[in-house]
C-alpha cells in the first residue's frame, strides 16, 4: 500500500476501433492547426473515410477472432456480442454520413460570423469552409462507440460527454437558415448539459448506494445493500432521465425537432441514425446488466414512457410542416417502438436474447432508412436552400419519379409496410415483446404505427397525387448523396426481403449477451 | 416438386419489371395484355390437375424464408383458394383491355398503371395460395401498395382523399392481425408460421376469442362488413373502373376467404362463440347496403353498396357453419367478382362516354346503345340474382344452408333479394329507358374492345348459372374440411348440455 500503483491493464486490440477512431480526430485536429487551408479538405476527407472504414473492418476482425467474455480495460469497457454488433452498425451509419458531408454546401462558411453581417459576406467571398467538421465528427464518432460499450457509470458519462460536445457544435454549422440552426446549437447544449448534469448526479446517488460505479457491481449490491432504497431510486430515475433525453423519449422529447431542424442535414443523418443506436445500446447496457435485479421496479415506469413516446411522436407528427420536423418526431415514435423492445425483458436467457437481437436488427434497419431518408432531403432545394416546407414537395413525383419513389420507399418502411426493412424490425420487436407478455404495449405499438401510417402517406400522397407547382424545388443529387441512397436503397428493399444474414448475425451477437 | 403456383406469382412479377422498363406504351399494354393471357393459361393448365377428392392443399411448395421468425414461403392450394385464383387471373386480362385507354393523355405513365396492375395480379395469386400464416399476412398488407397508387394516381377527382382512407383503413386492420398473428405464433410455440401446424394449436377458448377478433376485425374491414364498411363506397368510386374491379372483385374477397380459412380452422370455439354477432353484422348490412344503395345517385357508389349487401350474403353463408353455407358463400365470392366486375366496366363505359358518374345525367341509353344497355342488363340482373344467372345459384345455397341453422337470419337475408330488385332496375329504368336524354343522344354503342371485354364475362355469368356443378365439386370437399372444427365444436357442446340436462 505504500506508494505503489499498479499500472492499468488496457487490452490495446480489443479497443483498436476506437483508438483509431479518436487518434484519426487527433490527427484532423492537428491538419487543422498545421495544413493550409487549401489542403485541408483534401486531407479530411479520404482521412475520415478511410478512418471510419478500417476502424470497421477492425471491428469484423474481432468478431471473428473471438468475442470476449469479460470486461476490457480494467472493467472500464466491454466490448462484447452487442457492443461489437452495434459498433459495426455505427461505423457503417458514420460512413455513409460522412459521404453526405462530403457534398458541399452544408456548412456555413464562418459560423462566428452575425448572420447577415460583413463578415459574413467576407467569409463567403473568400471561400472559407470549416473543416473543423471531420474532426469534430470523428470525435462524436469516437463517443458514440465508447457510449454503448461503457461498462462502467463514469466511463459512460465521459463517452456521453465526448459524443455531444462536438454534436452541440456541428448543429450551430448550417449554412442556411443560420438562426434556426444557432437556436438549435443553443438548445441542444442548454439540454443535454441539464440531462448530462442529472445522469451524472444519478451516477453519484448510485455510487453512495453501491460503493462501485460498475455496472456489475450494482447489480450485485442491490441484492445485499439494503435501507438505502431512497439513494437507488433517485439515482436510478436520474440516470434513466439523462439516457431517456438522449433517445429523445417523451416527455424528454422536445428538444429533437427543434435540433433535427436546425442542425445542417448530414448532421441530422448522423444523430439520428448513430446517436440513436449508441444511446440505446448504453440504455440497454445500464438498465439490463446494472439494474436488471431492479426489473419490477422500473420496468412500469418504462411501459408508461414507451406508450407516451409513440402517441406523441405519432400524433405531433400529424400537425407538422417542415419536413425535417417530421421526421424528428417519427424519429420519437421509433425511439418508442424501441422502448417497447427494452421492455421486453424477460426470465431467461433464451427471451433475453432473442429481445436483444430484435432490437439490434431494428437499430440497422431504422439506421439505414433514416439516413437516406435525410439524403433525399438534402436534395430536394430551393432557391434559399433544402426545400423543407412540405408543399413544396407536391408533385415531386412526377417531376422527378426516381427521387419521389426512393423517398416513398423509406417513408413506407417507416411505416412498417411489409417487403421493406421496417417490417420486420417492427415485427422482430413486436414478437419479443408478446413473448415477454407485454401484449398491451404491442397493441397500443400497433395503433400508433397506423397513426405514424398517416402522416408518411401524406407525403407520398403529396408527391404523386398533387399537381406540381410551376416554381417547384429542383433537385440536386451530388455523387456521394447518390451513393447515400443507393445503399440506404438496397439496405431497406434487401433487409426486407432477405432479413436472414443480418438476423443470424444479430441473433450471434446477442445470444451471449452483455458481459458482466 | 411442381412450381406451379411459384410460376404464377413469378410470370406477372417479372412482367411487370419488363413493361415498366417498355418505353413505348401501345408495346407496354400488348406485353401487359400478352402475360396476362400467359398466366391465365398457366393457371387453366394447373386447374385441370386439380384432384378435389385428394389431399386437402394440392401443389404444395414449401422453402424456408426467414428460419429464425419460422416463415415459410409456403404455397399450396385447396379447392376455396383454388377456385379465388381462377377469377382473379380471369379477371385482370379482362381489366388489362378494359384499361386500355385509362391514363392515356399524356398526365400520367400508362406503363406504371399496368405494371402496378401485374404486381397486384401477383399478390393476388400469392394471398389465396398462401400457407404460412405470415406469408398471407404479407400479401395481405403488400398488395394494398399497389392498389393505393392505382387509385391515388389514376383515380377520380376525389382520388387522394379516397386513397388514403382506403389504405389507412386496411392497414389499421392489418396491423391489428398483426398482433394476433404474433400472438398466434407465440402462444402455439411450435417455431413455425405453416398453416398445417397452426391448425388445432390453440386450445384455451378465451385466448381464441381475442386472437379471432384480431384476425376477424381485420377481414371486417377488407371485406367490407357492416359497420367497417365507409370507405368501400369512396375508393370503389373513385378508383379508375378496372382498379374497382379488382378491388370489389378480388381484394374484398381476401376478406371473406381469410374468415373461412383462418378464423373459422384456426379459432373453432371463437368462431362459435362470436356468431350470432358476425351474423347480426351480416343481416345489418345485407338491408342496410341494400336500402343505402337505392338512394345513391352516382353509379359506382351504388354498386359499391349493393356489394357491401352481397358481402353480408357471403359472410351469412361462412357463419352459417353448413356445407350448403359455406359452398355457396365460395361460390357467391365468384359470382360476385363477375358479376359486379361487369357492372363496373359497364358503368366505367357510360361514364367515360358521358363523363359523369350520376344517374340523373343519363336515360334512355337503350335507344343510342342497345348492345351496352344490354349487358348493362345482364350484368344487373345477375347482380340481383335472376334465377337462369350465376348469382342465384350461390345465394340460393346460402339461403338454404344458413336456413338450415339460422332460420331467423336467413328469412331477414330474404329481404336483400327484393331489395336488389329495387336498386338494380330502378338504376337501370333511370339510366337506359324513357326518353332518351339530349346529352347521351350522339353516344355511340360498344366498341369492338369493348366487347372483347364483356363478352367472357357475359358468358362466364350465364354459364356458371346453368352448371355451376364443376366449381362446387372443387369448393364442397374443401369447404367441408373448413367448416368441419367449428361443427366439432358444436357438437360437443350440444353433447355437454345434453349432459347437463339429464
Amino acid at each position: 500500500m505504500n506508494g505503489t500503483i499498479p499500472a492499468p491493464t488496457i487490452e490495446y486490440a480489443l479497443l483498436a476501433p476506437m483508438l483509431v477512431v479518436f487518434g484519426a480526430a487527433i490527427i484532423g485536429v492537428l491538419v487543422e492547426a498545421f495544413a493550409p487551408r487549401y489542403l485541408r479538405s483534401a486531407i479530411h476527407k479520404p482521412l475520415t473515410l478511410l478512418t471510419l472504414a478500417g476502424a470497421f473492418v477492425i471491428t469484423i476482425w474481432q468478431a471473428r477472432t473471438g468475442i470476449p467474455t469479460t470486461p476490457s480495460a480494467m472493467g472500464a469497457v466491454a466490448v462484447d456480442g452487442p457492443a461489437l454488433f452495434i459498433w459495426g452498425t455505427i461505423l457503417v451509419l458514420a460512413f455513409v454520413s460522412v459521404l453526405l458531408i462530403n457534398d458541399e454546401g452544408h456548412f456555413v462558411a464562418s459560423a462566428a460570423a452575425v448572420p447577415g453581417s460583413a463578415e459574413e459576406e467576407r467569409a463567403l467571398t473568400e471561400g472559407a469552409t470549416h473543416t473543423e467538421v471531420y474532426p469534430l465528427v470523428l470525435f462524436a464518432v469516437g463517443g458514440m462507440l465508447l457510449f454503448p460499450a461503457a461498462n462502467d457509470l463514469l466511463a459512460m458519462f465521459v463517452a456521453l460527454e465526448v459524443m455531444s460536445l462536438p454534436l452541440y457544435l456541428l448543429c450551430g454549422l448550417a449554412r442556411r437558415r443560420r438562426l434556426l440552426s444557432q437556436e438549435a446549437a443553443v438548445k441542444y447544449f442548454l439540454l443535454g448539459a441539464f440531462s448530462s448534469a442529472f445522469f451524472l448526479y444519478g451516477t453519484a446517488l448510485l455510487y453512495g448506494y453501491a460503493g462501485s460505479v460498475d455496472l456489475a457491481k450494482i447489480n450485485t449490491a442491490l441484492g445485499s445493500v439494503g435501507g438505502q432504497d431512497t439513494l437507488l431510486y433517485i439515482g436510478v430515475a436520474m440516470l434513466g432521465v439523462g439516457l431517456l433525453f438522449k433517445i429523445g423519449a417523451a416527455p424528454f422529447q422536445a428538444w429533437k425537432p427543434d435540433v433535427y431542424q436546425g442542425s445542417p442535414t448530414p448532421i441530422t443523418a448522423l444523430m439520428a441514425s448513430g446517436t440513436l443506436v449508441a444511446a440505446f445500446g448504453a440504455l440497454l447496457r445500464v438498465f439490463w446488466v446494472a439494474l436488471g435485479g431492479l426489473e419490477w421496479s422500473w420496468t412500469p415506469i418504462m411501459w408508461g414512457v414507451a406508450i407516451l413516446t409513440m402517441v406523441v411522436g405519432a400524433i405531433l407528427a400529424i400537425t407538422q410542416t417542415d419536413i425535417k420536423r417530421m421526421l424528428a418526431y417519427s424519429s420519437i415514435a421509433h425511439g418508442g417502438f424501441l422502448l417497447i423492445g427494452v421492455v421486453a425483458l424477460g426470465n431467461n436467457q433464451q427471451q433475453n436474447a432473442s429481445a436483444l437481437s430484435a432490437l439490434l436488427f431494428y437499430l440497422v434497419a431504422y439506421g439505414f432508412t433514416t439516413v437516406g431518408a435525410f439524403a433525399v432531403v438534402t436534395t430536394v432545394r430551393d432557391a434559399g436552400g433544402e426545400a423543407w416546407h412540405l408543399s413544396r414537395w407536391a408533385g415531386l413525383g412526377k417531376r422527378r419519379p426516381l427521387v419521389a419513389v426512393v423517398f416513398s420507399l423509406f417513408l413506407l418502411a417507416f411505416a412498417g409496410i411489409p417487403l421493406t426493412s421496417g417490417f420486420f424490425g417492427k415485427y422482430a420487436v413486436f414478437q419479443a415483446a408478446v413473448a415477454a407478455g407485454a401484449t398491451p404495449l404491442v397493441v397500443v405499438g400497433v395503433v400508433s404505427s397506423a397513426i405514424a401510417a398517416f402522416f408518411y402517406v401524406r407525403v407520398i400522397v403529396l408527391m404523386f397525387f398533387s399537381d406540381p407547382a410551376a416554381d417547384g424545388p429542383s433537385v440536386v443529387i451530388p455523387g456521394g448523396t447518390w451513393a447515400v441512397g443507393a445503399v440506404a436503397v438496397l439496405a431497406t428493399v434487401v433487409l426486407g426481403v432477405f432479413p436472414q444474414p443480418v438476423l443470424d448475425l444479430a441473433h450471434t451477437a446477442a445470444q451471449s449477451l452483455f458481459v458482466r | 416438386m411442381h412450381y406451379w403456383l411459384s410460376t404464377l406469382i413469378g410470370v406477372p412479377v417479372v412482367g411487370a419489371i419488363g413493361v415498366a422498363a417498355v418505353k413505348n406504351e401501345l408495346r407496354a399494354k400488348q406485353a401487359t395484355l400478352g402475360i396476362s393471357l400467359l398466366v391465365l393459361a398457366l393457371a387453366v393448365a394447373m386447374a385441370v390437375q386439380f384432384s378435389p377428392n385428394g389431399d386437402k392443399f394440392q401443389f404444395t411448395e414449401t422453402y424456408d424464408w426467414v428460419p429464425s421468425f419460422g416463415v415459410h414461403f409456403g404455397l399450396g392450394v385447396d379447392g376455396i383458394a383454388l377456385v379465388l385464383i381462377l377469377l382473379s387471373v380471369v379477371l385482370v386480362p379482362i381489366v388489362v383491355l378494359a384499361s386500355w385507354h385509362e391514363a392515356e393523355g399524356g398526365k400520367r405513365s400508362a406503363r406504371t398503371y399496368f405494371a402496378l396492375l401485374l404486381v397486384l395480379e401477383a399478390m393476388m395469386i400469392g394471398v389465396f395460395a398462401a400457407t404460412d400464416v405470415f406469408l398471407f399476412y404479407v400479401f395481405f398488407e403488400a398488395m394494398l401498395i399497389p392498389m393505393y397508387f392505382m387509385i391515388g394516381s389514376y383515380g377520380g377527382a376525389q382520388r387522394s382523399y379516397a386513397a388514403v382512407k382506403f389504405l389507412l383503413y386496411s392497414l389499421f386492420g392489418g396491423l391489428l392481425m398483426l398482433v394476433a398473428v404474433i400472438a398466434l405464433y407465440t402462444i402455439a410455440d411450435k417455431g413455425s408460421f405453416m398453416f398445417s401446424d397452426l391448425v388445432g394449436s390453440i386450445q384455451d377458448a378465451g385466448t381464441q376469442k381475442w386472437l379471432f377478433l384480431g384476425f376477424f376485425i381485420a377481414f371486417a374491414i377488407k371485406a367490407p362488413l357492416w359497420p367497417f364498411h365507409t370507405w368501400l363506397p369512396d375508393a370503389a368510386a373513385q378508383a379508375p373502373a378496372g382498379a374497382a374491379v379488382l378491388l370489389v372483385g378480388v381484394l374484398d374477397k381476401v376478406g371473406t376467404y381469410g374468415m373461412l380459412r383462418f378464423c373459422l380452422e384456426l379459432f373453432p370455439a371463437a368462431a362459435d362463440y362470436f356468431t350470432p354477432l358476425v351474423l347480426v353484422l351480416s343481416v345489418v348490412g345485407i338491408v342496410y347496403g341494400a336500402i343505402v344503395a337505392i338512394g345513391q345517385t352516382d353509379m359506382k357508389r351504388l354498386i359499391a353498396y349493393t356489394s357491401i349487401s352481397h358481402f353480408g350474403f357471403i359472410t351469412l353463408g361462412v357463419f352459417a357453419i353448413t356445407v350448403n353455407g359455406a359452398s355457396g358463400a365460395t361460390l357467391y365470392m365468384v359470382n360476385h367478382g363477375f358479376s359486379t366486375g361487369a357492372l363496373f366496366l359497364i358503368a366505367g363505359f357510360l361514364i367515360h362516354r358521358r363523363g359523369s358518374q350520376y344517374i340523373s345525367d343519363y336515360g334512355g341509353v337503350q335507344k343510342v346503345a342497345p348492345i351496352l344497355a344490354g349487358t348493362f342488363l345482364v350484368a344487373g340482373l345477375s347482380g340481383l340474382a335472376l334465377p337462369g344467372l350465376n348469382s342465384f345459384v350461390s345465394e340460393f345455397m346460402v339461403l338454404i344452408g344458413s336456413y338450415e341453422t339460422q332460420p331467423v337470419y336467413a328469412i331477414i337475408a330474404t329481404s336483400g333479394v327484393v331489395l336488389a330488385a329495387i336498386y338494380i332496375l330502378w338504376m337501370y329504368q333511370r339510366t337506359m329507358n324513357g326518353p332518351t336524354a339530349d346529352s347521351v343522344r350522339e353516344m355511340k354503342d360498344l366498341n369492338g374492345r369493348e366487347k372483347w371485354v364483356l363478352a367472357p364475362l357475359i358468358a362466364v355469368i350465364i354459364a356458371l348459372g346453368f352448371f355451376p356443378k364443376p366449381l362446387l365439386d372443387v369448393i364442397n370437399p374443401a369447404v367441408k374440411d373448413s367448416i368441419s372444427q367449428v361443427q366439432h365444436v358444436q357438437e360437443a357442446s350440444k353433447a355437454s348440455v345434453a349432459q347437463e340436462g339429464q
